[in-house]
């Protein structure tokens, strides 16, 4: 009789389990429709393991490279772990965690994150709590997503303990069940690849044309907490043997203020890093800013991703020396199936805009 | 730490499982230790109230255990040689010197709290945030009146001889910051309560489950009942509301404050049963009083008692009330007899009144209800003589017509917790009798309360189930014990779809202005 008790307790306790584990997956944001960015994070372990550059960081890295261009012209193997918002402890983070999977000769990080040295530097709360799930949300759980967590949260997050609705994200998205759609459903078990090698693509034109004019900044010194990070990077990278390049992206806003620039050259210099201005080159990138860009300056379309690309490889290629792998045949099989698969996106996407 | 929190589950989980793990002999060692993580979780600048506490009320009741037991014995050692008035001269000394004990610890401790409770308002808040005594500014010490009001309760009954007095401090450190009652109570007896937490206890899965299930309604009242519907409260003083959008909210305010104080019992008393501990009930379906004794009996039942046991009645059989009663039988017939009980009954009404704030709404508070008490007392015969008439106590649609009536008075009377202004209290009510607005009902003025349509339906389905199983609770009992008859697979279920609920439509987390338990501001 109690042996009976103990199993029916058991089996009841193994149902409900299973359905709450059913309904986190049903409520959890898919990122599939409009909002793409949030899945970027969780696609990279599908692509992991393989790679000689590791790209990290915002909106400036998962918009501006394309890490085919790069293959196709260079045989770069090369990923983007970039989501939006991305801040530098975030970043340092992704980095450790990326060691876990792999050991890239090169890994580049967009310095623009450097400008927010604390959880709340800008935003306002629930818009940083977003751009923090779409962040830490697709990591896969290790002690590196736990401090990602822990230095990432909002004084609300922090108010609520919500370091365990990362853990349960039921906790956090239990009132989206009066939201649900299709998508929701649709995508509860598998979803799509969203990103080329987290690489998310654009194909829209909207021209520059009004330059944003900022005020100047009372103190351009960047934070200590973020000298704190990179300096951890370079440490990491140095432990893994891996090259670190610093780069700024050639997004024409936010600002890059030459005395954030002139900060970063002298840490560059400093440390033996190779820190390049992308923003400086953009007549020897070539782009057209009536015709590259999909947001008037903010970030590149593929058609300027692409021209990046093409510039960067060359600068991985001849000062960092990236090996091409286009003579490999078993990276070349692999390859040749993202090449396609990034043609039939592109073609789709033109067809759509 | 809100036991609303993640990390107040999270805690009361290892607390569980560390606590049927380890030897019985520690249980009560780990339920101390457990506490004082619980309070300084709190922050650690409140300790010192605690332990003031402890260390104050353990060397007063040391003090007259001791004096006590010298009296025993020098009593015993003389019983041949002293007279009996020698023996009473005796007692009346050594009871004078308890006396000084006890008052010593209950101005020390009373006086804590009521600096504490003066902090709170203007213009000592100011005074205390500023300048050198910035210091007194902490805000209230967590659970500093439940565990002030228990303690000085045991003290009380250890002078007075009704208990003897704990003489391992450790012991009564736990009795005074036991941790699921330091937020709103109930206030226990130190003889109900202690033994069960100094025994060992033998892992129960019953009891356990039973616990479970009781924090789980609790979750549910609180989160999805009291936390929703707090946004329309909040709008209640706006001078916008009057008539029947006033009436509305102030039953608005019924649902918060039952959702939440009975739910933050029910989370405290089920997380005890879970340990095997046994905790009173402070809460019996008071919305079903048909009269005002009644509620208050059901109704925040611990420190109704404690009023009573700790106030009224030292008050009653006080030398000056003694006094007082005889002249009044004297001069005053039948009516002279209960007189000293009103005086009582005034002045027990408006201590409570204080307790919840120092503020004059919240004596008026107590007073309304002491009047409403009192002239209830005073027509029970003309009650009487109209029922003996009309008989109307032996239809069935009467018992619903008290028990709405108890409702609306008293939720007129609670609402003056609100208008720390009188004068708004009284010209809200008085809107009551001159403005008939019916027309909020449907011109769009509900869905301007911070309510959605949807919030609308979930309170309605969760007071509905709320109403439910109180109305069987009061007609059958014990609903866990019901379900506990039925197939495992049919409990487990529906405990499951609780869960659900809660974890669904409660109010928490990210997004949400949740509130704390309303208690905790006492």
């Amino acid at each position: 009789m109690k042996k009976k008790s103990i199993f029916t307790l058991c089996a009841c306790l193994a149902v409900c389990l299973a359905l709450l584990w059913l309904l986190q997956a049903l409520l959890m944001p898919k990122y599939m429709g409009s909002v793409k960015e949030g899945a970027l994070i969780g696609e990279y372990y599908d692509n992991a393991g393989n790679n000689d550059v590791v790209f990290i960081g915002d909106c400036e890295v998962y918009e501006n490279f394309s890490p085919i261009t790069m293959w196709e012209e260079y045989g770069i193997t090369s990923i983007i772990r970039g989501s939006p918002q991305q801040l530098i402890w975030q970043s340092y983070y992704l980095m450790e965690e990326t060691f876990q999977y792999e050991t890239p000769k090169v890994m580049v990080f967009n310095v623009l994150s450097m400008k927010y040295d604390t959880p709340q530097s800008t935003g306002d709360q629930t818009q940083r709590e977003a751009y923090n799930r779409m962040t830490l949300d697709g990591m896969r759980w290790s002690g590196s997503k736990w401090n990602s967590i822990q230095a990432s949260m909002t004084e609300e997050e922090k108010q609520w303990q919500g370091q365990w609705s990362y853990l349960f994200p039921l906790l956090r998205y239990h009132d989206r069940w009066s939201q649900l759609t299709g998508e929701d459903f649709q995508y509860l078990f598998k979803k799509d690849q969203v990103s080329d090698n987290g690489y998310l693509m654009q194909t829209g034109v909207k021209p520059f044309e009004d330059e944003h004019i900022q005020p100047p900044l009372v103190d351009y010194t960047f934070g200590e907490n973020s000298y704190y990070y990179l300096d951890k990077m370079v440490e990491l990278c140095k432990q893994h043997g891996t090259q670190l390049v610093l780069i700024k992206a050639p997004s024409l806003y936010p600002v890059w203020w030459d005395e954030w620039d002139q900060q970063m050259v002298e840490y560059a210099e400093k440390h033996g890093l190779l820190y390049v201005n992308l923003l400086e080159k953009q007549e020897e990138i070539g782009i057209d800013w009536s015709q590259d860009t999909y947001d008037a300056g903010l970030h590149l379309n593929v058609y300027g991703a692409e021209k990046l690309a093409s510039y960067f490889g060359k600068i991985l290629v001849e000062e960092c020396g990236v090996a091409d792998h286009r003579g490999d045949a078993e990276i070349s099989t692999v390859w040749a199936e993202k090449v396609k698969t990034y043609y039939q996106r592109k073609e789709a996407l033109q067809a759509q805009s | 730490m809100q036991i609303t929190s993640f990390g107040f589950l999270l805690f009361a989980a290892v607390l569980l499982v560390a606590y049927y793990l380890i030897p019985k002999k520690g249980q009560w060692i780990l339920l101390l230790a457990a506490s004082y993580c619980f309070y300084l979780w709190a922050g650690i600048e409140y300790l010192g109230f605690i332990l003031l506490t402890t260390v104050s009320t353990y060397a007063a009741t040391m003090a007259m255990a001791a004096n006590q037991e010298k009296q025993a014995k020098y009593l015993a050692e003389n019983k041949q040689t002293l007279s009996r008035e020698e023996r009473k001269a005796y007692k009346a000394k050594g009871k004078r010197v308890n006396r000084v004990y006890l008052i010593a610890c209950l101005v020390l401790n009373f006086g804590i709290l009521a600096v504490c409770k003066a902090l709170l308002i203007e213009p000592f808040k100011a005074a205390a945030s500023a300048g050198t005594f910035s210091f007194l500014s902490l805000g209230l010490p967590l659970g500093i009146s439940f565990y002030m009001f228990q303690s000085m309760g045991y003290a009380v009954d250890v002078y007075r001889q009704t208990c003897a007095a704990e003489k391992n401090p450790l012991k009564l450190a736990l009795f005074v910051s036991f941790f699921p009652q330091l937020i709103q109570g109930p206030i226990s007896k130190f003889g109900q309560l202690a033994p069960q937490l100094y025994s060992p206890k033998k892992f129960d899965g019953k009891q356990l489950s039973f616990g479970l299930q009781r924090m789980l309604w609790g979750y549910f009242k609180k989160l999805v009942i009291a936390d929703r519907i707090a946004a329309a409260v909040i709008t209640l003083r706006g001078p916008e509301h009057t008539g029947v959008s006033f009436f509305i909210l102030t039953v608005f305010y019924a649902v918060q404050i039952y959702g939440d104080f009975t739910g933050g019992i029910d989370v405290t008393v089920g997380l005890a049963q879970a340990l095997g501990i046994k905790l009173p009930e402070n809460f019996i379906r008071p919305y079903f009083s048909k009269n005002i004794a009644e509620y208050w009996r059901r109704w925040h039942i611990s420190l109704g008692e404690w009023m009573k046991d700790y106030i009224f009645y030292p008050i009653s059989v006080s030398q000056p009330m003694l006094k007082l009663s005889k002249a009044a039988r004297k001069n005053l017939g039948a009516f002279g007899k209960r007189l000293p009980v009103y005086v009582a009954s005034i002045a027990t009404w408006f201590v409570t009144g204080i307790w919840h704030g120092l503020t004059p709404n919240f004596v008026l508070w107590g007073m309304l209800n002491c009047f409403f008490i009192v002239l209830s007392e005073e027509c029970s015969g003309l009650y009487e003589k109209f029922h003996g008439r009309f008989h109307l106590k032996e239809k069935k649609w009467y018992g619903g017509f008290e028990i709405a009536r108890m409702f609306i008075l008293m939720n007129l009377i609670r609402i003056v917790d609100l208008f720390p202004n009188v004068g708004d209290y009284f010209s809200r009510i008085g809107s009551l009798f001159t403005k008939f607005n019916f027309h909020v009902l449907w011109d769009g003025t509900m869905m301007k309360l911070g309510l959605t349509a949807l919030d609308y339906i979930i309170l309605a389905g969760g007071i509905v189930l709320m109403f439910t199983i109180s109305l069987i609770q009061e007609k059958k009992g014990s609903i866990r014990e019901l379900l506990w008859q039925k197939n495992p697979v049919v409990r487990y279920a529906l405990i499951f779809a609780l869960l659900v609920i809660v974890l669904l439509m409660g109010n928490y987390g990210v997004g949400y202005n949740a509130s704390a338990f309303i208690y905790n501001a006492f």
